[in-house]
């Protein structure tokens, strides 16, 4: 059996790749999977966690997040694809309409 | 234990009535717009309307009693009560500002009031909330309609853009306050407030991944609130959104926010208040003086008020950094007061702006005492309120934070904040000296036509002046609220009262 240290150090290393991810790389797309990535590195950590407590909530979590997840992806990419239509561009150094 | 005791859980239905009511609501009004054009939207205004005062009332009748409900998920208490009612009444005025906008800019009615609705469901649910769970899905259903709604007018790009921000710095501030979560579950072994705030007492949570559940956790509401230096999507959202989104995005999203932080952190992480009342200073003294330094060089009111509303949170975290009983009291009072003052100055905003972005500069607001006297005045009270100004309700909330923060040793803080005001009011003064003392400006329009909105400017108008002059009923609800979250019995911020 895998200890938790090792899960937990598995799921820190994906969600620090996801943080990475997100401030370095500038095409949206990218940056949106670079998100899902954090949110299924909290998923691991939650399902570990909760294997090891012996609690059912760290499991249960895991649904809500996803069901979440789903939710923000339907609505991150409807506006990503209203910003296309308007720009053709999904490059986050092309939006620039608003600054001070 | 069997984790599947269906019946050790107490389905009270009561205490999420008012939830359920903003919910159905909502649905009701998406289905009713289907066959609607979006011109003919300000029926559905009004049933949102309806649905939010069912709603008010229902929570009203459940003020008072407490405990908790399904299993410990949801909180029923004062707190939860008092924060609903406010953030019932800052979705009513979001209404009653967009029902002559809504119709003007062409946004889809249906869409728009029913995601409204949703949002004010996910703020309520914050509210409320009695594990760290319901604080996530709270946060995300407020979030995710308040994303849609900042690019409702699809063909702008403006909007466009303010909504990719939100979007994306908003999931990823989410990812955040998830790891946190996660790794409080894992170093208290519940996700239950009660049962975290019993496990938080005993001595050996100085534990390293508590402490980092607690940062993560503290990121992520700082980037809800808008927090220096979590604050970077704010100004170009605020910009960008629908005027009267931008009004719920400074009032209702901040309440919301507002409701989870305090009652996560003055009230249950209360006894590990040493692990975090330092970084909330820094957050605090960052927060006042970089949103109002920079406020006073912008020249759009939206990028202003954003601003504005940054550093407002800034004040409000100085209440947070006290803790105790009489700053959450404190704390409580400053957003009521903030929400009414706020939501009134986004209604003339709203009033003054006509196809979209006109109207938004200040130099746009010059001479407005000469054309429109009413609004000037209406505009100047509000603008003194937050300011500060006495009797009106932003100095009173000042001046109970402040207290607050003095009786807890926190001398410097305060001259920072007091400072803060002073810079503060520069550029809330240069607005009034432009309404009354400039010319030029644009023209108003009849705003004679729009009762929804002339309402709306006025009952904030006389909140603002009724919380500031008369501010012991408020006041003492908002002590009320604040123990009976706490479960301290203690009334020690209703001797506060002048």
């Amino acid at each position: 059996m895998v200890s938790l240290s090792w899960l937990m150090a598995l799921s820190a290393a994906i969600f620090v790749i996801g943080v990475g991810g997100f401030l370095t790389r500038r095409n949206i797309l990218v940056m949106f999977m670079s998100i899902e990535l954090m949110l299924n590195a909290v998923n691991l950590a939650f399902v570990s966690l909760g294997s090891r407590l012996g609690t059912m909530d760290g499991q249960v979590i895991v649904f809500f997040v996803m069901t979440v997840a789903a939710a923000e992806a339907a609505v991150g990419l409807a506006i990503i694809i209203s910003i296309f239509r308007s720009r053709e561009t999904v490059h986050a150094d092309d939006l620039t309409l608003l600054k001070w | 234990m069997n984790p599947f005791n269906l019946a050790a859980i107490n389905f009270a239905w009561l205490p999420i009535l008012p939830l359920i009511t903003v919910g159905i609501g909502a649905i009701v009004v998406l289905l009713a717009g289907v066959r609607l054009d979006d011109e003919e939207s300000e029926g559905l205004g009004w049933l949102s309307l309806a649905a939010l005062a069912v709603a008010f009332v229902l929570t009203l009748g459940i003020v008072g009693q407490t405990g908790v409900a399904f299993a410990g998920a949801l909180a029923v208490d004062s707190f939860s009560a008092f924060f609903e009612l406010v953030i019932l009444i800052a979705a009513a005025f979001t209404i009653l500002m967009s029902l002559d906008y809504a119709g003007e800019n062409h946004l889809a009615g249906a869409e728009y009031y029913s995601l409204v609705l949703f949002s004010a469901l996910g703020m309520m649910l914050m509210a409320s909330a009695g594990d760290l769970i319901v604080i996530f899905l709270g946060l995300e259903t407020m979030s995710i309609a308040v994303y849609v709604l900042a690019g409702l007018r699809r063909r702008d790009p403006r909007s466009n853009e303010a909504a990719i921000k939100y979007f994306l710095l908003g999931a990823f501030s989410t990812g955040f306050l998830l790891y946190g979560i996660a790794l409080i579950y894992g170093a208290t072994g519940t996700i239950k407030f009660e049962a975290i705030r019993a496990a938080l007492t005993q001595p050996m949570m100085s534990n390293p991944m508590l402490l980092l559940g607690l940062a993560m956790l503290l990121v992520g509401f700082a980037f809800k609130v808008a927090a220096v230096p979590f604050h970077m999507w704010t100004p170009d959202v605020y910009e960008g959104a629908p005027t009267p989104i931008t009004g719920f995005m400074a009032v209702g999203v901040k309440l919301g926010a507002f409701a989870g932080f305090v009652r996560i952190f003055l009230v249950n992480f209360g006894p590990v208040s040493m692990h975090w009342s330092q970084a909330l200073w820094v957050l605090a003294v960052l927060t006042m003086t970089a949103g109002n330094v920079i406020a006073v060089v912008q020249t759009n009111i939206k990028r202003m008020l954003a601003y504005s509303a940054i550093a407002h949170a800034g004040y409000i975290l100085v209440g947070m950094t006290a803790a105790g009983p009489e700053a959450g009291s404190a704390v409580l009072y400053y957003l009521l007061a903030y929400a009414f003052t706020n939501l009134g100055a986004f209604a003339i905003v709203v009033a003054l702006e006509r196809r979209g972005s006109v109207g938004d500069l200040i130099a746009d607001y010059r001479g407005l005492s000469s054309r429109s006297p009413a609004l000037a005045g209406a505009m100047a009270l509000f603008l003194l309120s937050l300011t500060g100004i006495p009797p009106l309700a932003g100095f009173m909330g000042k001046f109970y934070i402040f207290a607050a923060a003095l009786h807890q040793g926190y001398t410097g803080l305060v001259v920072i904040a007091v400072l803060n005001s002073v810079v503060a009011a520069y550029y809330y003064i240069s607005v009034i000296v432009a309404m009354y003392m400039e010319e030029g400006g644009i023209d108003t329009g009849r705003l004679a036509r729009k009762p929804a909105l002339v309402a709306a400017i006025g009952l904030a108008a006389i909140a603002t002046v009724l919380i500031g002059i008369y501010p012991a009923p408020y006041m003492s609800a908002a002590a009320n609220a604040f123990n009976s979250a706490s479960g301290e019995q203690a009334m020690r911020a209703a001797s506060l009262n002048p």
